[in-house]
This record gives C-alpha cells, sequence and structure tokens, in this order.
C-alpha cells in the first residue's frame, strides 16, 4: 500500500471514530446492554476498516460500513462465548438488524443520548459517571482518564470495567427516562458532563495538555445533549454556563502565569465569539418554562461578561440572581458569591454580615473560599488584623500555588495600608 | 430479565406487627401477580429461629442464630421477571418495607442445569 493512501485511510478512519464512536457504542451496546464487548467489537471493525478501506476505497457511508462488521463481530464473539440455546434468538435477531441496517443504508440513529442515560444511572457509583461517559461516547482510554482524574491508569480501568460490568448484569436499561423521571436524572447526565469539564478547567496554566482538552470535550458533549434534548432549560443552561467560563480561560492568569481573579481580567482577553455563543444559548434556555442551577449560574457568568461593554459587572442582577439560587440550592458556596455580591451593592460591611449569617460554620472552617472571601471584606472595612488572620487560614487552605503567591501579596499588601482602608 | 427484591427490616418490630401490616404486603404481592411479573416470594420468620450451618474440614457446624448480627435483617424476599432495572426499582418503590426498612435489587444469575 503507498504510504500516502495508507495516510489517508488512517485519517478517514480517525475522522469517523472521533465523529461516529459514541454513536456506534450506543446501538452496539443497546441490545446486550454489554458495553465493553461493543468497544471490542467496534476497536475490531475500526481495524478491519483499516485493512479494507484502502484496497476498497472508503464506503459512502462509514458509520453503516463500521455498524455492519462490529455487529458481524459480536455475533462472532457471542457464538463463541454463549450456549447454543439462549443465544440462537439473540443471533437471529442481530443478524435481522445487519439485514435492516444494510438494506435501508440510512443514516445511523443516534442513540447516545440514552448511553448517557445508562452511564449516569442513580445505580452507577457518582465519581465513576464522568469517566465513563468520556470513555463510551468519546472513546477515551483508560489512561488518558485516569491521568485527567489524577487516579493512577490501572485503578482508572477498574473502575470502568466494574461500572460497565454492573451496567449489564443489573440490566440497566439504555433509554431517555420518562418525562416524569427526566429532569432528576437528566440532572445526574449534566453533572457528570459537568464534572469533566470542570476536571479540564481547573488547570488554569494549560499546562497539562490532557486536562486542558477535557474542557473542551465537556462543552462537545454539552452540545451534544443540548442538540438532542434542545427543549431542556438545564441541558441549555450548562452549555452556556461551560461556554462563558470557557471565554475566560486565558484570562484567567496574567504574562507570569499569576492568578488573576473574575473581577480584575482584562475583558479584552475574554473569547468574544465563546461569550456570543453562551448569551444566544442562555437567551433560548430563557424561554423555555422553568429554570435551574445551571441557568441560574450562567445568569450570573452573563452578568459579569457585560463589563466588557459597560465598563463593570452587574452587581444588583448578581445578587438577586444568588438569592434565587440560595433558595434552590441552599449552598454554602453560594451563600459565599451572595455575600460577595452584597459587599459590592450594599457595602463590605453588609457583605460581612450576610457571610457572619452562614449557618453552618463548622462545615466553613476548612473551605478556602470562605475564609477568601472573609479576608477580602475584612481588610475592606479596614479591619486589618482579622483580614489578616482571615488572610492566613485562607492561604493555609488553598491548593494552587498561583492563588496561593496571589493570596500572601494580599496579605503583606494590608501592612501598607494599614491606616487607609480603601472602602 | 429476572430480579430478587430483598427486604431487610427491624426484625422485632416486624414481628411484633406483622398482623396489621400483612394486608398492605398481600396486596403489594397481588398488584405484581396482576402485572404479571411475578415470579415468587416468601415472607421469613422472625430471625430467633435462624439456624446457621457451616462445613469446615468436613465437620459441619450448627450453631443457633443468625450468620450477622444486626438490626435490620432479612425479613422476605420477592423474584420477579421485568424488562430492566428501571422497572425492577419501580416495583421495590412500591414494597410497603422500602418505606420502613431497605429493599435490595439484585438480578439472578440463571443457573444452567447439566442435560
Amino acid at each position: 500500500m503507498e504510504p500516502e493512501r495508507e495516510a489517508a485511510v488512517r485519517d478517514a478512519a480517525e475522522a469517523v471514530a472521533r465523529r461516529s464512536y459514541g454513536k456506534l457504542v450506543a446501538l452496539l451496546a443497546a441490545r446486550t446492554r454489554d458495553v465493553a464487548g461493543a468497544e471490542d467489537a467496534l476497536a475490531d471493525a475500526f481495524a478491519a476498516a483499516i485493512a479494507d478501506w484502502p484496497a476498497s476505497g472508503i464506503p459512502k457511508n462509514p458509520e453503516a460500513w463500521l455498524m455492519t462488521v462490529a455487529r458481524r463481530k459480536q455475533i462472532d464473539y457471542a457464538r463463541r462465548r454463549r450456549s447454543r440455546l439462549d443465544a440462537d434468538g439473540h443471533l437471529r435477531l442481530m443478524a435481522e438488524e445487519i439485514e435492516a441496517a444494510a438494506a435501508a443504508e440510512s443514516a445511523v440513529p443516534d442513540e447516545r443520548l440514552s448511553l448517557m442515560f445508562a452511564c449516569a444511572h442513580p445505580a452507577i457509583d457518582p465519581g465513576i459517571r464522568a469517566p465513563l461517559i468520556l470513555q463510551t461516547i468519546l472513546g477515551f482510554d483508560a489512561a488518558t482518564i485516569g491521568s485527567a482524574f489524577l487516579v493512577s491508569p490501572a485503578t482508572m480501568a477498574q473502575r470502568l470495567v466494574r461500572a460497565k460490568s454492573k451496567i449489564r448484569e443489573a440490566g440497566i436499561p439504555f433509554h431517555v427516562p420518562e418525562r416524569s423521571e427526566l429532569p432528576g436524572r437528566l440532572e445526574a447526565v449534566l453533572e457528570a458532563i459537568y464534572a469533566a469539564f470542570a476536571e479540564g478547567w481547573s488547570d488554569p496554566a494549560g499546562t497539562e495538555v490532557r486536562r486542558r482538552n477535557l474542557a473542551e470535550e465537556g462543552i462537545w458533549l454539552g452540545r451534544l445533549v443540548a442538540s438532542l434534548l434542545p427543549d431542556e432549560p438545564e441541558a441549555l443552561g450548562l452549555l452556556a454556563l461551560m461556554l462563558y467560563a470557557q471565554a475566560r480561560r486565558d484570562a484567567r492568569r496574567d504574562a507570569q502565569g499569576e492568578y488573576v481573579p473574575l473581577t480584575d481580567q482584562d475583558p479584552s482577553l475574554w473569547d468574544v465569539s465563546l461569550i456570543e455563543e453562551a448569551e444566544a444559548v442562555l437567551a433560548r434556555a430563557s424561554a423555555l418554562p422553568g429554570s435551574g442551577r445551571y441557568q441560574l449560574e450562567a445568569a450570573v457568568q452573563s452578568a459579569h461578561v457585560v463589563r466588557r461593554l459597560t465598563g463593570h459587572s452587574d452587581w444588583a442582577a448578581i445578587e438577586r440572581i444568588y438569592d434565587a439560587l440560595l433558595a434552590m440550592t441552599s449552598s454554602p458556596v453560594v451563600a459565599i458569591n451572595r455575600a460577595i455580591a452584597i459587599a459590592e451593592t450594599r457595602g463590605a460591611a453588609t457583605g460581612l454580615e450576610a457571610l457572619d449569617a452562614l449557618a453552618d460554620p463548622p462545615r466553613l472552617a476548612n473551605y478556602q473560599p470562605y475564609w477568601a472571601a472573609r479576608a477580602g471584606l475584612l481588610e475592606r472595612t479596614g479591619a486589618v488584623e482579622d483580614a489578616d488572620t482571615a488572610y492566613e487560614r485562607a492561604i493555609g487552605l488553598e491548593s494552587d500555588p498561583a492563588v496561593r503567591r496571589f493570596l500572601q501579596r494580599r496579605r503583606s499588601q494590608l501592612r501598607c495600608t494599614r491606616n487607609s482602608p480603601s472602602r | 430479565m429476572k430480579y430478587m427484591l430483598l427486604i431487610y427490616e427491624d426484625d422485632a418490630d416486624r414481628v411484633a406487627n406483622m398482623d396489621e401490616r400483612m394486608p398492605n404486603c398481600a396486596a403489594y404481592a397481588q398488584a405484581m401477580m396482576k402485572a404479571g411479573i411475578y415470579v415468587g416470594g416468601e415472607r421469613l420468620r422472625a430471625i430467633g429461629s435462624t439456624t446457621t450451618v457451616r462445613v469446615t474440614d468436613g465437620k459441619t457446624r450448627v450453631v443457633d442464630g443468625p450468620y450477622a448480627e444486626s438490626k435490620e435483617q432479612l425479613a422476605g424476599f420477592h423474584v420477579i421477571d421485568v424488562p430492566d432495572l428501571d422497572t425492577a426499582l419501580a416495583w421495590a418503590a412500591r414494597c410497603p418495607s422500602a418505606s420502613r426498612g431497605v429493599v435490595e435489587v439484585r438480578p439472578v444469575w440463571p443457573t444452567q442445569l447439566p442435560g
């Protein structure tokens, strides 16, 4: 085989793999619920494609070609593995499907959403849902997922195998839940996608390529779910939220790699096209009935990025949105952010009162954002000694060296401004 | 797929209130039969009636009482035949004991008998 032709075929196969991997796994596993078996069959089909396509040419419908070959592989495995008795009916069904697919030559149906609902089923351990989706929908290997989630490849592989056998043995269905159950179940899918995105986003220096890519893959999954469930405001809300965050990704560090908090970021470093897309998606979500956590968090982001046009964040809107979020989630993280917004709308002292009013201080005692927020507000009220102590706590609890250096700078500046509170 | 619903409850409380609770449990079993999914099931006698057997090095040891001591004990079971886990979980949630104790849902691993 000529090297160019081989390379072209490889590229074509890789392009299909990238676009269709999850679609094919979803279809192959839908009946058997055997995700691992589906992945094996698909891997064999890709190997066959790389062997056959250079001679036979790239088929008109590569997805359907791969599907047919993978189905045959599945039948081969089943023949080898199963007793004649219970395999017969199963094999006949699969063979019929192959015939139907070959005859129809139609587009391969998209069952990825069903696969995602299986991966994020309540019977699956929450911690493995995001890795499972990354593997089954995007074809990531265990080593890549492991390094992104800071778990050894062997451990990650083991946990993925366990989750897949749970899907098969427990009979977890591949379908989009009924309307009445959809909100709760969709939340788990969105949570898993957001977890994948957050793993990627939490590498602000962008030094770890695998983790950085994860943020983009999270957005890709978010787009997929939003396109498959276009009338679910939370699916749109999550997509908007991730797009806003991604738009600000490069502005989080200055040229020296130092941490820049959101309020100090240079809006000209924000990605305008991502922001515009986020605004459009959020507008679509707002037009639909019902709102949820992701939509509200995206709205907070929208009120922040308005600074690129007006020169300042819309703090009054941010405070109102956090009020709504707090009523919805009663999360301490939201309460802290609400206090910061109150400090902007009604002064640092009022913000500090809101922070003091937090119901559950023991839970916050080791929570860095609480101490960082407290330090900032104390500094602004001129309570230098208390601010110093709070900065010390925040520094002691921070794990990111860049943020730690930022807090240290703020702490040492306290001493310079000792007798001249900034606000 | 066949699933076993294993019912765990506070044993003393269950036995003491059996008469009062039985009609609801019977109605539940009846509903599963009507749905055409019921394979079988039973309630169990009080935990004190348990005898545990273990064979070590060919010697049979018989001990009075259950294998594991705990407040919540196996109280009974149902086997149902439904298409998938979601359906099994929906039936488990209807079990009156699910609001007092817990119901474990486990897929049956079919035995292939020789011949």
